[in-house]
């Protein structure tokens, strides 16, 4: 009904990164995904939107729960889903991201889902191929659907954003869950900060308007939220800091450290946990813990951006 | 919007929902069994109404929700912008109930189609009817409405729209001359 209908459009065609999202494309996510978190709570929990459209998710690098929660989202909108992982493919033969990409794209493919080691694989992608490429993590630099899940699942608890003290601690220099989580938290106008081991901060990155702690209770007692990121110990060998035990003397996220503040902590994690390094399993599995709305919410937030791209032009 | 002629008026309007409320019970032999949910967004304050009479009139509670049938459009492929999702809330289970299906202008029939879709995905109602306030003619798909507030033979170059207080400030039916957008 023209006279009524109200409709709105995000600004890209695909979803690469959150830097410079603009905060009402951030907004217009959140409020669509809402109406998805309502249709997972359905006896039938499918919706025909994106009927006729085919999706591959294409996998360079190994991922269990961003994967699932992928396919979920674009099953329950009725898409046609094909997947491609990179230790079966022709990859291991040599071939190019460029030509894997084409070879998919002339089975007329209507979007691309990428996970890759390599930072700006998805920005390339959306260069060379036609499909709406989105980004489901690009080696060091974004995760942004973990972000969009992340403010989706802050906004659910705390009502909105603006204001909130967020602090994202563990290892900042290799997580690009965290440079996601501070361009989509500062675009909705949250006091971002990141805590860790000096080893383990990017020098400079104050620049994005972020403060640094490399004290735990400081973090701790400045914060609303405490976002924990995993400890990639296949990553670590002991180069960024001398040992696991030391890392969860410092920087471990335990009950007895938070009872020192007098109030309510939320504390998230996106997963998987490494139990009793940074988040001890009291914590992870306690009153504090949002960890398992973020899994649910993923899916909701998923459907929410499929839907926004996959049925525009 | 340039309105050529009032078709129904405030006071109309009043007696013509007033009607459709009793039409609702008469068919349904009371309320017992019946739920009343209105398709987003214009329907939805139209089935608040219908709830509000018939409470009135048969002094007991009502069961009531709010479909937005946006995700099971025919209608969503290439478009330039996405239309924005205001949500279904329906908080009670539709099976064995007889579904009263709300809208205000019953026109080429696809957003009915849409959202009988979505109400048998949320469960399997004993029966679905279908209430409007006008039927304007050029449907496109075999569906028809049990209850109808008026019959409103349209041309083609013109458009009818159900004005009410909650949105447009006045409770009223006009026809207008056809604005850009097209059928709906």
């Amino acid at each position: 009904m023209p006279l009524t209908e109200s409709s709105r459009r995000l600004a890209s065609r695909h979803l690469l990164g959150l830097e410079g999202m603009p905060k009402e494309d951030v907004q217009l996510i959140l409020d669509t995904a809402k109406s998805f978190r309502e249709v997972l709570e359905r006896p039938i929990k499918k919706v025909p939107t994106l009927q006729g459209k085919t999706i591959v998710n294409l996998f360079f690098e190994s991922s269990t729960r961003t994967r699932l929660s992928f396919e979920l989202a674009e099953r329950r909108l009725s898409a046609d889903v094909v997947n491609f992982s990179a230790d079966v493919s022709s990859v291991k033969k040599g071939e190019t991201l460029k030509d894997t990409a084409r070879n998919i794209e002339m089975m007329k493919i209507d979007i691309i889902v990428i996970r890759h080691a390599a930072a700006g694989a998805p920005h390339f992608l959306s260069k060379v191929v036609n499909a709406i490429i989105v980004n489901a993590g690009d080696g060091a630099h974004e995760h942004p659907t973990q972000a969009l899940l992340d403010l989706y699942t802050m906004r659910e608890k705390f009502g909105q954003i603006e204001g909130l003290n967020v602090c994202i601690v563990g290892d900042i220099a290799h997580s690009r869950v965290a440079l996601s989580d501070i361009h989509g938290l500062k675009a909705m106008g949250a006091n971002v900060s990141v805590c860790g081991p000096k080893t383990l901060i990017p020098r400079e990155i104050e620049r994005f308007g972020v403060r640094v702690h490399y004290k735990l209770d400081d973090a701790i007692r400045e914060s609303d939220v405490l976002n924990v990121l995993r400890i990639q110990l296949e990553r670590q060998a002991g180069a960024y800091f001398p040992t696991i035990r030391e890392y969860r003397e410092y920087f471990g996220i335990t009950r007895e450290r938070l009872d020192k503040v007098k109030r309510p902590m939320t504390i998230m994690h996106p997963g998987p946990i490494n139990r009793d390094v940074e988040l001890s399993a009291n914590v992870a599995d306690g009153e504090h813990s949002l960890i398992l709305q973020q899994v649910l919410n993923g899916v909701a937030v998923r459907m929410a951006i499929l839907y926004l791209l996959g049925t525009a032009n | 919007m340039n309105i050529k002629s009032r078709v129904i008026d405030a006071a109309g309007f009043e007696r013509t929902v007033t009607r459709l409320a009793h039409e609702i019970l008469e068919r349904n032999k009371g309320a017992e069994t019946i739920a009343i949910i209105g398709i987003r967004t214009r329907g939805e304050f139209l089935a608040k109404r219908l709830v509000d009479k018939i409470q009135r009139i048969e002094n007991r509670e009502l069961q009531f929700g709010f479909l937005d049938i946006t995700l099971y459009r025919d209608d969503l492929r290439g478009k330039l912008t996405q239309p924005i999702l205001k949500g279904t809330v329906i908080s009670f289970d539709v099976t064995g109930k007889d579904i009263i299906l709300v809208d205000d202008v019953l026109y080429t029939g696809r957003t009915v189609r849409a959202a009988l879709d979505e109400l048998i995905d949320l469960g399997r109602p004993q029966s679905i009817q279908l209430a409007v306030m006008v039927d304007r003619g050029h449907r496109e798909l075999p569906i028809k409405a049990d209850f109808i507030g008026k019959n409103i033979p349209t041309a083609a170059g013109d458009e009818v729209h159900v004005l009410m207080k909650e949105i447009d400030g006045e409770d009223a039916v006009v026809l207008t001359d056809a604005i850009e957008g097209g059928k709906s």
